[in-house]
């Protein structure tokens, strides 16, 4: 389990709001900082592993709990 | 600028105004600067009021006879014989606003916001400018007025050119 450097929910926001959230969050972090994002837009599952395809950033860990979508990002 | 950065990037030729064709412009804009693409968009003919200061968006019914709006659980059609009757087109924004709020989808305001903290670079087609007698006073600041060599220019360099 990665300790994240921040925490952010994102939880009832529609396409592009967590992937413009999550972009804003990073850029305040260093490099290596972990973000744990929290969402509930199913589409955010594709969003954010083409996010970190395109970006570099590092998806650490992908979970589903009771429709709340949880992403661990490594910042690169 | 698409020329001078090793960044993919993004154009799109923004050629409508209604309430509803304003979100893939700018929702597909504002992600791409998200992921890292230089991205810009050239606002012409019913696109370039989106640039104005006051934005006063609408939908219709005409043109778009495939429009159902959710209600009662179900799907109501609005097909164009419908949005022939008077106050048909603010029924439908209003039911399309407050779509919009209820679902949490971001306004068109704040999405142009979003985008211009992005960095995106607007562009306002100097004829349509010309051709509708808007002024540059009634724009938003910040932006470009440029013709079709500076989009073709900027198109030659991106990866991706859209035209919505």
């Amino acid at each position: 389990m990665t300790e994240p450097t921040q925490d952010l929910d994102l939880k009832g926001l529609q396409c592009p709001l967590p992937i413009l959230r999550t972009k804003k969050a990073l850029k305040e972090l260093d490099s290596g900082d972990v973000i744990r994002v929290e969402a509930t837009d199913p589409g955010s599952v594709k969003d954010f592993d083409s996010f970190c395809n395109q970006t570099g950033n590092k998806m650490v860990e992908q979970a589903e709990s009771d429709g709340v979508y949880t992403f661990t990002i490594r910042k690169k | 600028m698409a020329d001078d950065t090793e960044n993919k990037s993004l154009s799109i030729i923004v050629t409508k105004g209604t309430l509803d064709w304003a979100y893939p412009p700018f929702i597909l804009a504002t992600t791409a600067a998200s992921m890292g693409l230089d991205a810009t968009l050239f606002f012409t003919f019913y696109g370039l009021p989106l640039l104005k200061k006051n934005l006063d968006l609408k939908v219709t019914t005409l043109g778009n006879p495939a429009m159902e709006m959710p209600m009662a659980g179900g799907h109501m059609k609005m097909p164009n014989i419908v949005g022939m009757l008077p106050g048909m087109d603010s029924l439908a924004t209003t039911m399309m606003k407050n779509l919009i709020r209820k679902k949490n989808v971001a306004s068109i305001e704040d999405l142009r916001e979003m985008a211009r903290e992005a960095e995106v670079r607007l562009i306002a087609c100097q004829m349509t400018m010309d051709l509708f007698e808007y002024k540059p006073e009634d724009m938003i600041d910040g932006i470009e007025y440029a013709g079709a060599a500076t989009y073709i220019e900027t198109a030659t360099q991106c990866d991706v050119n859209l035209y919505i």
